[in-house]
C-alpha cells in the first residue's frame, strides 16, 4: 500500500491523547477542538477506506494490509488489515469515537484528562478490529481496560468506584483465560498470524493440544465481553454508572469486540468445535435474549434499562454467530453495526434527558413530549430501531439473523429456537414502548417546564445517527455487501 | 588467572574502598554519591566490554566470565545506579552514616556480581554471604525501632537460611564428591539410576539448597521475613532488596540448577515439580495476603513474593521440559530486567512521596493525582506494569515467560498465574484509585531534587520501551542463556 491508512487511523487518536495530555492551560475549548480534530481525521479516512474497499468478487479478502516484523524471538509481526467483517466495525468505531467527543461537549470537570483517556480508548478499540497478529490483538484488547477504569470512576455517577473495579476485574479475568488460549494457539501452531492459523485449518491445531480446550479458553474471554449469560453481570453496573460518552463507546463498540473475536478467532479457527458446541451456545443465547428482555421490563432507571436491553440484543448476535450459516453470520455482523448506532443513540438521548431534566427514575418522569419534542422524536426513533421496526437498521439485522438461523441446519430444532428468540422481539417492543410512554407521554408535569430541548450541536449528531439508522434500514445492502465479502471466506472454512 | 576479565569487580571494589577512605576527609557527603555513581559507570563500561567473552573456567574453575554473567553484572550495576540516584533526598535520614550507606551498596553489588559469575558451590556461598551481610547492615541504617527489628529478623533468618543452604551444598558434595558445578553434573550422570529412594542424601541436598535459595528470592514458604523487613528497612534499601537480591538469588539458582542438576531428566523433573508447586503457593499467598495491607511497603513486599512466583514458572518450565526439547530460559532473564525497572520505578516514586508526607500508609496517598500529576502518573504506569497490562513491560515479560511455559506443557500453571494476575489487579489498582479519586488531605506539590526524578524517568521510559519494542533485550537474554548447552 502506498500510504499506511490503517496505521494512521489507528494511532491518530492515541497521538491526540498525548497532545491533549501535554497541553497546559485551562482552556476547555482547546482540548475539545483538539479532540474533534484527532477523531474527525480517522473518521474521514475510515469513510474513504469504506468507499475504496474492493467489493468485486475476485478481490483479496484482507485489504490495506501492513506487515512488518516486530518481535523476532516471539515470531510476532505488526500486521494490520481489514476485510469485509472488520471494515464496517472499524468505521463504526471511528464514527462513534467522533460522536462521543461531540456528546461530551458539556464535560467541565477535568476535561483534559477526560478527552485524553477517551481518545486512547478509541485507539485501543480500532486496534482490536484491524490487527491480524494475535499478540497485537491481545495488547489492543487489554489497553482499553485502564482508560475505562479511569473514565468510569472519575466522571461516572452512582456507584462508580464499584462499577469500575468490577468491570476491570471481570475483563481481566476473561482476558487471562484468553491469554492462556492465545499462548496455547501459539504453541501448537508456532505462529501468531491470525490469517495463517485460520487458513491452515484445524490440522495445525489438533496435533499437540486438545483443540476444545483452546476453543473454550478463547471463547470465555469473548463471552465476558459480549456479554453472554451468565457472564453478563458487569454490564448493567458499568453502563449505568459510566458517563454518557463512555456508555456510548462501551455499548456501541466495546462489546462488539466480543462478537468480532468470536467470529474471527473461535469460529474461523475452530469450526469443528463451533459446530460441536453450537447447541449449548445457542441455548445460552436464547436465555440471554429472553432473560435480558424480561429483566429490562422491570427497570426503573433509564440507563439501566438500556443497559439490560444490550444484553438482550447481544443475544441475537450470539444466536446469529452460532447458527453458523452465511445469512445468519451476516445478520450477526449487521446487528453488531446496527446495535452500535442504535444503542449509541439511545444512551446519548438518555444522557441528554438526565442532564437536562436531572431525573433518572422513569416513575418520576412523564409528559416530557410537550416540553422537549425534539428529544422525544429522536428517542422514539431510536427506540423503534431498537425493537426492530422495518425501515430501521434494527429490522434488517434481526430479520437476517432469524432467517439465517431458521434455515440453518447446524443444530437440530434450530427452527424452534428461532421462534423462541422471536418472542424476544415482542418483549423488546414491550419495554421500549413502555419506557417511551413513561417518559414522554401522559400528563404534562409542571416541574419540567423549564427543561431545555436539544441545542444545535446535539441536533447535529442526533440527526446524523438517525440518518445512518434509516439508511441502513432502507438499503441494508450498503453494509451487507461488505460484510458478505468478509463472511464468505469464513463460511468456507466452516465447510459450507 | 586472567584478572582483566574481572575488571568490573575490581573497579567496584576499589570504588567502595575509596568511598570509605575519603569519608574521613571530605565533609560534603554528596561527593560520595557521585563517586559511587562514577564507579558504577566505570564498572558498567568494563562489563559491556566483556560481552561475548566465553571463559567458563577461571580461578581454578570457581568463576566464569560469559554472557550470562555479563547480563547479570549489567543488571546489578543498573539497579545499584538507579537506587543511588533515587537516594538523593532519602540519605538525610542516615545521619552520620551516609558514606557507609553508599559503600555498603557497592559492596553488596559486588557480591551479587560475583554470585552471577560463580561456578562453584563454595564461591557461590561466599558471594552470597558478601551480599547478605552488607544487606543486613543496610537494613538497620535508619537506627529506629522498626529498622533495628527488621535488621535483626533479617540477620537471624538469613543466617538460618545460609546454614540450610550450606548443609544442602555439603550433602551434594558428599554424594557427588565435587563442588564445581559442571563436575557435579558429570558426577551425577555417573551415579547411574538416580531416584529418591536410591539417593536420598542427594535429593535432600537439592531440597535444602532450594530452601536456602528460596529464602533469598522470597518464595513461599520461606517468605516470612519479607513483610517486616520491607516495612522496617529504609525505602531505598527495600527497593534494592526487592530487585537486586531477588535477581541475584535467581542468577545463582539458574547457574546451579541449569549447570549442575539439569540432567538426567529424572532429577530435573523432580526439582521442576518442586518449583512449580512453590510457584503456585507463592503466587497465591503473595497476592491474597497483599489485599488487606494498608502500608504500601508491606503491600509491595507481598507483591514481590507473588512476582517471585511468576518467575518460578520459568524455573518449573525448564525443569519439566523433556531433554530433547530443552530451551534456555531466556524468559526469566527478560522478566528480571523488566521487573527491575518496574519495581525500582514504583519504589522511587514511593520514596519521593514518602519524603514529603512522612508516611507509608496507602490512605495518605490520597489526592496525589491532583498534587503531583506527573509523579502519580509514573507510579500508575509502574503499577500497571506490575499487573501485567500492555503496553507496559510487565505484560511482555509475562507473555514471554508464559509462552515458553505453554510450549513445554505447563498450561495449567499458566492459567493459575494468569488468574493470579487478575487478583493482583485489585490491590495495585487500589493505590491508583486512592491517588486519583480520593480528595487530597493536604495541598502543595511534592518536591524532590533532580536525581530521583531522573531515575524515575529512566525507569518509566524503560518500562514503556520494553513493553513496545522488547526485541533487543529478548535477544540479549537469549544470548545470555545460550551458554547452557544440552
Amino acid at each position: 500500500m502506498d500510504f499506511n491508512y490503517l496505521s494512521t487511523i489507528l494511532f491518530l487518536p492515541a497521538a491526540g491523547a498525548i497532545v491533549i495530555a501535554m497541553m497546559k492551560g485551562k482552556d476547555e475549548k482547546l482540548y475539545k477542538w483538539l479532540a474533534v480534530v484527532f477523531t474527525a481525521i480517522p473518521l474521514a479516512l475510515a469513510i474513504y477506506l469504506f468507499v475504496a474497499f474492493d467489493r468485486s468478487t475476485g478481490a483479496a479478502t484482507m485489504q490495506f494490509q501492513e506487515n512488518y516484523l516486530w518481535i523476532a524471538p516471539l515470531n510476532s509481526y505488526y500486521h494490520l488489515g481489514v476485510d469485509g467483517l472488520s471494515l464496517p466495525l472499524m468505521l463504526l468505531t471511528t464514527f462513534l469515537g467522533f460522536l462521543a467527543v461531540l456528546i461530551s461537549w458539556k464535560v467541565h470537570e477535568r476535561p483534559r484528562e477526560f478527552f485524553a483517556w477517551l481518545l486512547l480508548l478509541e485507539t485501543s478499540i480500532i486496534g482490536v478490529f484491524v490487527s491480524l497478529d494475535l499478540l497485537l490483538f491481545f495488547i489492543m484488547w487489554e489497553i482499553e481496560v485502564i482508560p475505562m477504569y479511569f473514565l468510569i470512576s472519575i466522571w461516572g455517577s452512582g456507584r462508580k468506584g464499584y462499577s469500575a473495579t468490577k468491570y476491570v476485574i471481570y475483563t481481566l479475568f476473561g482476558s487471562a483465560l484468553m491469554l492462556a488460549g492465545i499462548l496455547s494457539l501459539y504453541f501448537t501452531t508456532g505462529s501468531l498470524s491470525m490469517m495463517d492459523i485460520a487458513n491452515g485449518g484445524l490440522g495445525m491445531v489438533q496435533t499437540a493440544m486438545p483443540a476444545t480446550a483452546i476453543f473454550w479458553l478463547l471463547f470465555i474471554g469473548f463471552a465476558v465481553k459480549l456479554p453472554m449469560f451468565p457472564l453478563h453481570t458487569w454490564l448493567p453496573d458499568a453502563h449505568t454508572d459510566a458517563p454518557t460518552a463512555v456508555s456510548v463507546m462501551l455499548a456501541g463498540v466495546l462489546i462488539k469486540m466480543g462478537g468480532y473475536g468470536m467470529i474471527r478467532l473461535c469460529v474461523s479457527m475452530f469450526p469443528l468445535q463451533a459446530q460441536q458446541y453450537a447447541q449449548i451456545l445457542i441455548i445460552l443465547a436464547l436465555v440471554g435474549i429472553i432473560y435480558g428482555a424480561a429483566v429490562t421490563l422491570v427497570q426503573k432507571d433509564i440507563k439501566r434499562l438500556i443497559a439490560y436491553s444490550s444484553i438482550s440484543h447481544m443475544g441475537y448476535v450470539l444466536l446469529g454467530i452460532f447458527a453458523l450459516g452465511e445469512v445468519s453470520l451476516t445478520g450477526a455482523a449487521l446487528q453488531m453495526f446496527s446495535h452500535g448506532v442504535v444503542t449509541g443513540l439511545l444512551f446519548a438521548m438518555a444522557g441528554l434527558v438526565i442532564h437536562n431534566v436531572e431525573v433518572r427514575d422513569l416513575s418520576k418522569l412523564g409528559g416530557l413530549g410537550r416540553q422537549v419534542p425534539i428529544i422525544m422524536a429522536v428517542f422514539v426513533i431510536a427506540g423503534l430501531a431498537s425493537l426492530g421496526l422495518p425501515t430501521t437498521s434494527g429490522f434488517a439485522a434481526e430479520f437476517l439473523i432469524f432467517l439465517g438461523s431458521y434455515t440453518s441446519g447446524v443444530v437440530a430444532h434450530l427452527n424452534v429456537y428461532t421462534i423462541v428468540a422471536i418472542i424476544g422481539v415482542v418483549l423488546t417492543a414491550g419495554y421500549i414502548l413502555w419506557m417511551l410512554q413513561q417518559a414522554f407521554h401522559g400528563p404534562v408535569k409542571a416541574k419540567f417546564n423549564g427543561v431545555k430541548d436539544a441545542n444545535n450541536l446535539e441536533k447535529v449528531y442526533m440527526f446524523v445517527m438517525v440518518a445512518v439508522i434509516m439508511l441502513v434500514g432502507i438499503y441494508p445492502a450498503i453494509l451487507t455487501d461488505v460484510f458478505n465479502a468478509g463472511i464468505t471466506p469464513i463460511v468456507k472454512l466452516i465447510g459450507g | 588467572m586472567n584478572l582483566a576479565l574481572f575488571k568490573p569487580e575490581i573497579a567496584l571494589a576499589a570504588t567502595a574502598v575509596l568511598v570509605i577512605l575519603l569519608d574521613l576527609f571530605i565533609k560534603q557527603k554528596a561527593v560520595m554519591r557521585y563517586l559511587s555513581l562514577a564507579g558504577l559507570v566505570v564498572a558498567g563500561v568494563f562489563a559491556v566490554m566483556l560481552w561475548g567473552s566465553n571463559s567458563p573456567a577461571l580461578f581454578n574453575n570457581m568463576l566464569a566470565a560469559d554472557n550470562f554473567a555479563v547480563f547479570f553484572k549489567l543488571l546489578f550495576l543498573g539497579i545499584a545506579f538507579l537506587v543511588i540516584l533515587g537516594s538523593a533526598d532519602y540519605e538525610n535520614k542516615f545521619a552520620g552514616f551516609k558514606s557507609e550507606y553508599y559503600a555498603l551498596i557497592l559492596l553488596s553489588t559486588l557480591g551479587m556480581m560475583l554470585m552471577s559469575s560463580a561456578t562453584d558451590l563454595i564461591s557461590i556461598f561466599i558471594a552470597l554471604e558478601l551480599t547478605s551481610v552488607s544487606l543486613y547492615v543496610l537494613v538497620s541504617l535508619l537506627k529506629d525501632k522498626k529498622s533495628t527489628e527488621a535488621a535483626l529478623k533479617y540477620l537471624l533468618l538469613g543466617a538460618i537460611a545460609s546454614a540450610v543452604l550450606l548443609y544442602g551444598m555439603a550433602l551434594v558434595f558428599g554424594t557427588t564428591g565435587q563442588t564445581q558445578l559442571t563436575a557435579i553434573a558429570q558426577s551425577v550422570m555417573g551415579l547411574g539410576n538416580i531416584s529418591v529412594s536410591g539417593n536420598p542424601a542427594f535429593y535432600l541436598g537439592i531440597v535444602l539448597m532450594i530452601a536456602g535459595f528460596g529464602f533469598k528470592i522470597a518464595a513461599v514458604p520461606f517468605q516470612m521475613w519479607v513483610p517486616d523487613v520491607y516495612e522496617g528497612a529504609p525505602t531505598t534499601i527495600t527497593a534494592y532488596l526487592s530487585v537486586g537480591s531477588k535477581a541475584a538469588g535467581f542468577a545463582a539458582i539458574l547457574r546451579v540448577f541449569f549447570s549442575a542438576f539439569a540432567t538426567p531428566f529424572t532429577v530435573s523433573h523432580d526439582w521442576g515439580i518442586i518449583f512449580a508447586v512453590l510457584s503456585v503457593i507463592s503466587m497465591i499467598v503473595g497476592n491474597v495476603a497483599a489485599i488487606p495491607q494498608t502500608n504500601i511497603k508491606r503491600m509491595l513486599g507481598y507483591s514481590s513474593i507473588a512476582q517471585a512466583g511468576y518467575l518460578m514458572v520459568g524455573l518449573a518450565t525448564f525443569g519439566l521440559a523433556m531433554s530433547s526439547t530443552m530451551v534456555a530460559e531466556s524468559g526469566l532473564l527478560f522478566f528480571l530486567a523488566s521487573y527491575a525497572l518496574t519495581n525500582l520505578g514504583t519504589f522511587i516514586a514511593v520514596i519521593v512521596i514518602s519524603n514529603k508526607i512522612n508516611s507509608d500508609n496507602i490512605a495518605d496517598y490520597a489526592g496525589m493525582g491532583k498534587r503531583s500529576p506527573l509523579l502519580a502518573l509514573a507510579l500508575t504506569l509502574c503499577l500497571v506494569s506490575l499487573i501485567g497490562i500492555p503496553p507496559a513491560a510487565g505484560f511482555m515479560a509475562k507473555f514471554y515467560i508464559f509462552s515458553l511455559a505453554v510450549q513445554h506443557g505447563l498450561l495449567w500453571l499458566v492459567i493459575i498465574a494468569a488468574i493470579n494476575s487478575v487478583i493482583s489487579a485489585y490491590y495495585y489498582l487500589r493505590v491508583v484509585k486512592v491517588m486519583w479519586f480520593n480528595q487530597p488531605t493536604a495541598v502543595g506539590k511534592v518536591p524532590s531534587s533532580i536525581t530521583p526524578k531522573i531515575a524515575l524517568v529512566i525507569c518509566c521510559l524503560g518500562v514503556l520501551l520494553l513493553g513496545i519494542i522488547p526485541g533487543l533485550v529478548m535477544k540479549l537474554a537469549e544470548l545470555a542463556t545460550s551458554i547452557f548447552t544440552f
